[in-house]
């Protein structure tokens, strides 16, 4: 198997301060993986050590099966998007397009041959002779992606390329991203904050945490099955239920409820006592959706936030907080008592100490 | 009236009636016109004298416009008046300062513009020392380093004179004084550079970086086209202070190589003969020509700067 970008025991120091730990990275060909995290996990340092714009204390970075770890950026075949767009301001569209490849020093119709074919891809063609100052800020953000484009490299790195967009901008860019990638092919490396951007845009998703990589899986095994508490509660809104639950053989005991675990796929063949229960809002049954396979509770409506398309309720389970999400147009009041089911096959457990999913 | 008014009610609608003259505007433009007066009389009195013969001088009303405009001082001034040493006026003075000023200025910022640039955007080990260094370098009084540097231009040149077999000098020449220029007004301008460039986005120089352009590719190519309001600075802050620098000037070069300043202040306190207050004003004209210039031109450069530099829209 080949990999298109490989990153092996890295190491990123600050003075004395550990950025990023011995972490290993395999990125497959035409892979779109994105780098999800909160702010201060690492992921913006880990795309700038694979740019080349940090030099890294420890370790390798190998694209395309060459190592380019003390290679310069120019010289890695990487193109990158900024989240300002970066765009060179005294320029225009076509000089901010083909400034690289004028310093790479290309023949002249080359250039134009890249240049046109880029703004053809994006759509700009018609905005070349302006000034950035002259643009929106989602025809910046083409431009600077057709900057990277032009380069015609492999792989393209993205760091929060739509935090800086409102957020109907944000949907629509977030497609025709995924519609250049489909189209072109080329390995993506995208860092984000944004947790419906990594699972509407990833084939795959690494979360990272204090420069660790929590889990690097699909967004589907993410969402389903994620690694540890911290996974668990960071993907997904609204966030994952944690409710304290004791663990028997095949029974889970969650205050005086009993749940019957025969259907619950476990992970590591240890079995500790003490375990958190995780569920999710939406994964909670309510009204025509309850089915006898599943475990039925009354719960009190404390308070309910309708959003239009679905409802969320909040009530108070085992002495804990615990909310669900429920169709829009269900009836429901503040005090009102409602019946609602969870399935065990959809539940994650999780040790009370290690927090890593059971 | 519309039918539509009939709805509203009795009391004030529509915008508030704005004051024509208020106590804070009579406060503001009586300020301003006191301040005006306060530094336009003197100008005033001395293009007015300048213009005046010397038996018009001796009336003794200054405020007068002058009744025979003669533009007589002013030649003689330039070309004819007597200082201490010679009697060609002050032409050889601005001359000596032209030569001065050009070359001090042009590798001040050119050294300092680069040095911030490297300071702001290519950090090393020690950088930060570095630049602590120069800056405390920018609150040394001037005082205690006149006489090493007389030492130090002395021993230079004759150590230059000796390796080239030529008599080569580089206290009391113009060279020995644009390289005082140049270092004194190293401190200010590589802070203000460095400042300067700090503020520019961070993500502009990686993008470059990653186009491929080097250290100076994108200092030319990106940084310099975005900081036109900077070097506007530096230029006003350079050339007016090395063009009404006296004390360098008196210091460091000799009688053929005076800077205007110095002869000015020669001509208007010979002793000889009578005082020609007219030729003194004109001269002081003369002097003050260039900073006055450089801030009308650079006023309008300065907000065109501003203007070609705005990134956000």
């Amino acid at each position: 198997m080949t990999y298109s970008v490989e990153i092996k025991s890295l190491d990123l120091k600050f003075g004395s301060f550990n950025v990023l730990k011995d972490l290993d990275l395999d990125i497959h060909d035409g892979e779109f993986l994105v780098l999800l995290g909160s702010s201060g996990c690492g992921k913006s340092t880990l795309l700038n050590c694979i740019a080349g714009l940090l030099e890294v204390s420890e370790g390798q970075i190998f694209i395309n099966n060459r190592n380019v770890t003390w290679e310069e950026p120019s010289k890695r075949g990487i193109g990158m998007v900024f989240q300002s767009y970066a765009l060179y301001p005294q320029m225009t569209v076509e000089g901010n397009l083909s400034f690289g490849l004028r310093q790479a020093g290309l023949p002249k119709d080359e250039v134009r041959r890249r240049v046109g074919e880029a703004a053809e891809i994006l759509q700009i063609t018609d905005l070349m002779k302006r000034k950035p100052s002259a643009l929106s800020g989602g025809q910046r953000q083409r431009v600077a992606i057709g900057r990277a484009l032009v380069r015609d490299v492999d792989v393209f790195l993205f760091d929060e390329p739509l935090s800086n967009l409102d957020a109907k901008l944000r949907a629509n860019l977030r497609v025709e991203l995924k519609r250049l990638h489909q189209s072109l092919k080329n390995t993506m490396i995208y860092v984000t904050h944004d947790q419906v951007e990594a699972m509407t845009l990833a084939d795959r998703i690494a979360i990272m945490k204090d420069g660790f990589i929590q889990q690097l899986a699909t967004p589907d095994e993410i969402y389903n099955r994620p690694v540890n508490k911290y996974v668990a509660g960071f993907i997904g809104s609204p966030s994952m239920n944690f409710l304290d639950g004791k663990l028997s053989d095949d029974l889970l005991v969650v205050g005086e409820t009993k749940i019957d675990l025969t259907d619950y796929v476990f992970s590591s063949a240890q079995r500790r006592s003490d375990v958190f229960v995780g569920i999710r809002p939406e994964h909670v049954a309510f009204g025509e959706q309850i089915s006898d396979a599943m475990l039925m509770i009354d719960a009190n409506v404390d308070l309910y936030e309708p959003m239009g398309a679905d409802t969320l309720v909040w009530t108070t389970l085992n002495g804990a907080p615990f909310h669900f999400r429920v169709d829009g147009q269900a009836k429901i009041s503040r005090g009102q008592t409602v019946k609602i089911g969870l399935n065990p096959k959809q539940i994650s457990l999780f040790d009370r100490e290690t927090e890593l999913r059971l | 009236m519309g039918n539509h008014t009939a709805d509203r009610l009795e009391g004030p609608q529509g915008p508030k009636p704005q004051r024509k003259i208020s106590p804070s505007s009579i406060v503001l433009y009586g300020t301003l016109a006191v301040v005006c007066l306060y530094y336009l009389l003197p100008l005033y009195v001395m293009v007015v004298t300048s213009l005046k013969g010397m038996p018009e001088i001796r009336l003794g009303q200054i405020f007068a416009p002058p009744v025979e405009i003669t533009f007589e001082p002013w030649v003689k001034a330039w070309s004819g008046e007597c200082t201490a040493f010679s009697c060609n006026g002050l032409n050889q003075g601005f001359w000596n300062s032209v030569r001065i000023l050009v070359p001090s200025v042009v590798i001040s910022i050119a050294v300092a513009s680069v040095s911030g640039y490297a300071l702001a955007n290519w950090r090393f080990k020690g950088s930060e020392v570095f630049f602590t260094i120069l800056i405390f370098g920018a609150f040394i009084p001037l005082q205690v380093m006149i006489y090493p540097i007389v030492i130090v231009l002395r021993e230079t040149g004759g150590f230059i004179a000796d390796i080239t077999g030529t008599d080569f000098r580089l206290m009391g020449s113009i060279w020995g004084l644009v390289i005082v220029h140049t270092v004194f007004g190293m401190p200010i301008l590589t802070l203000l550079f460095r400042n300067y460039f700090v503020s520019l986005p961070e993500e502009l120089i990686k993008a470059a970086r990653i186009d491929g352009a080097g250290f100076w590719g994108i200092f030319f190519q990106i940084l310099m086209p975005m900081s036109v309001p900077i070097f506007a600075v530096a230029l006003i802050l350079q050339i007016t202070g090395i063009w009404n620098d006296f004390l360098f000037g008196v210091i460091y070069t000799n009688p053929e190589t005076y800077p205007m300043t110095v002869q000015l202040n020669n001509l208007v306190n010979s002793v000889q003969g009578v005082k020609e207050y007219n030729v003194n004003m004109a001269a002081t004209l003369l002097t003050g020509l260039l900073p006055l210039t450089i801030y009308f031109l650079s006023g309008r450069l300065f907000v065109r700067g501003i203007a070609a530099g705005a990134v956000k829209g």
